[in-house]
């Protein structure tokens, strides 16, 4: 007897799969975050060293300097820079979307100089005369919120704090105005002090853009690459039809050979490609072209869980189990190989973004978020729909499974 | 019933000319060593010092008309390629790397002569970095291989973990082998390839060692030849599967390699030769690694005994 309640499950979840998929899928694919390979921009690693051969970069001079390529690149204006320090002495620069890279890098390029100036413009002192993580971010005897300086050489400071004495004294950092405070005694110590700071984050802010800016360090370009807008777009046009081709033809191979669960393996693998986008976006993951590739392999990975799980059961059918049994036996025993399968997979995917840079990282990702999907949707998601399938009894001939009448045996 | 009558049911006999498959893998192998020793391999400046400018002209041109251009600025280029579907992408790659001044001047060369709407991809990498690259890339393959191989000691046996293991590693030389004989450039993202051929390589090998493992448990291994049944079966068990799964993974990578644009080809084409090989290795090279271990830790208990 055909039970149609299951049938109307199974016809509803799959219209709520693809409603959903119809109606957000392309606002999720839109919000994708595409590398710098998809739409143009650079990366650049600097090595960066005291222009003093005698000092040693410390861990703090590296940060610093971090601190200070942020705030230039603030001045570009360039939506989600990527500036990270590396190791013992580097520092990866990743911009997307930048009209003017050549401008760009110059900007970042050349050493930041931190200047002290009066209100004509005229140069008073500049970042070398500040002592080495000479600025932090403190609170006074009131506990409000200061910035404190300390200076090498304190005759100096207090030669201009007596000649301006009540007067402003900006601090520019390259051109830009990082902010005036007033000199408001003689400082003969060489210790002075910022007040006016809203909260301690933004003193603490103010100090190591002043730190970074007295820094004399050099950074020299050791890795670079960049992309043109164009280019990019064309690589992720094409890679994106490519990969559309690719899952269309592995649609229909399965539909064609596995039949009734070759259906259903194509209804979870749109839910696998729209659900590994959507976690792409929640988890703020790059899209590289690389990450695209990741992408159309998991498509393979997640299939192959079906293909295994199919298999299983005509086997089980052609041992002559009911189409029950042999749905339960086949599911429950292919559960197993799956999980050892992609558990090395996954291995291998970790160990990938360990070592791997950058580019290499976005794949890893990609693949290992690939592989966890893939085990939702294309195993239970599949055993949940193959479920409803065979119960509803509408299914109860061997061809549906791809399985011939006389290859069954008596039980 | 006796299980093991069951097992002795297979159409395909894998396990018999196991010496041949050996063979085969050998003689590659023997080629890749000589290839890699003689020539090595053909390193993009990822791997090497230099710089590589990929220009997107938009039309046609004549390489040397770009060199030219490149000659001009004050430079030296290495070669001057064509590339691209519609061969409108010119690639120059110098030994040394350029500065960022000069690809500035180079940039706008390439305007004043083909149009401001040409688009530039340019990559510059220092040899120390590109040593780490390639250092990093080994260590990666040597410790993915040390935690496989625990994993697969731990779930299955020793025995399935070293033959796995011997198999993955039989196939990314093979993938560099193909590379060298074939002077394809090598670049950052073929370690990427590699890597995701370490993993495709066991994917495949474990389901066909579970089912192995799942046979091991309902027979009775009297003979030699009971083993060689066992092997047989189960290969012949997860045939289809084997044969399926890697056609529609090189499906989606075909679709890749030939639709996906120029700077995903070598990338796709590593990946295509070694699911290829995965595929190879895991039934005619790996499970009759595991076999003849086998046997031969049958023969030497049935001597102790």
């Amino acid at each position: 007897m055909i039970k149609w309640s299951r049938i109307v499950t199974l016809l509803l979840i799959t219209a709520v799969i693809f409603g959903t998929v119809a109606m957000t899928g392309k606002k999720v694919a839109m919000n994708t975050t595409l590398g710098l390979d998809l739409r143009g921009g650079f990366e650049i690693l600097y090595e960066v060293a005291p222009l003093d051969p005698k000092q040693k970069a410390t861990k703090q001079t590296l940060q610093d300097a971090v601190h200070a390529l942020e705030s230039r690149v603030n001045v570009l204006g360039v939506s989600e820079p990527e500036i990270q320090a590396e190791g013992e002495n580097r520092i990866r620069v990743r911009l997307a979307g930048v009209t003017d890279q050549q401008k760009a890098r110059d900007l970042i390029g050349k050493p930041a100089k931190l200047t002290f100036r009066d209100a004509q413009g005229n140069i008073l002192m500049d970042g070398g005369d500040l002592a080495e993580n000479g600025a932090q971010g403190a609170f006074d005897q009131y506990q409000r919120p200061i910035v404190s300086l300390k200076f090498k050489d304190p005759k100096k400071f207090a030669d201009v704090t007596q000649k301006y004495i009540g007067k402003p004294m900006a601090i520019y950092l390259d051109q830009e105005l990082i902010t005036a405070p007033t000199i408001q005694s003689v400082i003969p110590n060489g210790m002075a002090q910022i007040d006016g700071q809203k909260s301690i984050e933004e003193a603490k802010n103010l100090a190591a853009i002043l730190n970074a800016g007295a820094l004399p360090v050099q950074m020299k370009e050791i890795f670079s690459t960049s992309v043109g807008a164009k280019l990019g777009q064309e690589a992720l046009q094409s890679g994106v039809e490519a990969g559309l081709i690719g899952t269309a033809i592995v649609l229909v191979f399965m539909m064609v050979y596995y039949r009734m669960p070759g259906v259903i393996a194509c209804i979870t693998l749109v839910a696998y490609i729209y659900l590994l986008m959507l976690m792409q976006n929640l988890m703020h993951a790059t899209l590289t072209l690389p990450g695209i590739a990741a992408f159309i392999l998991g498509i393979g990975m997640a299939v192959d869980a079906n293909i295994i799980m199919y298999e299983r059961i005509k086997e089980e059918l052609r041992s002559g189990k009911s189409y029950l049994s042999a749905m339960r036996a086949g599911s429950k025993r292919s559960l197993s190989t799956i999980l050892d399968a992609n558990v090395t997979s996954i291995i291998g995917a970790l160990v990938l973004f360990w070592f791997g840079s950058s580019s290499i990282r976005g794949f890893a990702i990609t693949l290992i978020l690939s592989i966890l999907v893939s085990l939702v949707t294309a195993v239970a998601g599949s055993r949940l729909l193959l479920n409803l399938a065979v119960r509803s009894n509408l299914f109860n001939k061997p061809g549906y499974y791809g399985v011939k009448e006389r290859d069954i045996r008596e039980l | 019933m006796n299980y093991n009558q069951k097992f002795d049911e297979y159409k395909l006999d894998f396990v018999k000319h196991r010496k041949k498959y050996f063979i085969v893998s050998l003689v590659l192998i023997v080629a890749g060593i000589i290839s890699l020793l003689t020539m090595g391999l053909n390193l993009g400046v990822d791997f090497k010092s230099g710089t590589r400018v990929q220009v997107q002209i938009g039309k046609t041109f004549q390489e040397n008309e770009v060199q030219q251009i490149v000659e001009k600025t004050g430079l030296k280029p290495g070669s001057v390629t064509t590339a691209g579907d519609k061969k409108d992408m010119a690639v120059i790659q110098f030994a040394e790397p350029i500065h960022k001044d000069e690809v500035a001047k180079l940039t706008k060369a390439m305007q004043d002569k083909y149009g401001k709407n040409i688009s530039l991809q340019e990559s510059t990498v220092n040899p120390i970095i590109s040593r780490e690259l390639a250092r990093s890339a080994v260590y990666s393959i040597l410790i993915a291989s040390v935690f496989i191989v625990l994993y697969i000691t731990i779930r299955f046996e020793f025995r399935f973990a070293f033959s796995s293991i011997l198999a993955l590693l039989h196939n990314v030389f093979l993938v560099l082998t193909v590379f060298s004989l074939f002077r394809i450039e090598v670049d950052l993202p073929f370690i990427a390839a590699i890597l995701t051929i370490v993993g495709y390589s066991i994917h495949d090998n474990i389901i066909i060692f579970d089912r192995i493992r799942d046979n091991l448990k309902h027979a009775k291994l009297k003979s030699i030849q009971d083993i060689e049944d066992l092997v047989n079966y189960s290969i012949g068990q997860t045939l289809a599967r084997s044969i399926n799964t890697v056609l529609t993974v090189v499906i989606c990578a075909l679709a890749l390699y030939i639709f996906g644009g120029e700077s995903i080809r070598n990338f796709m084409l590593a990946l295509i030769i070694g699911l290829i090989f995965g595929a190879y290795s895991s039934i005619f090279i790996a499970s009759q690694i595991w076999v003849s271990w086998r046997e031969r830790d049958f023969k030497k208990q049935k001597k102790a005994a």
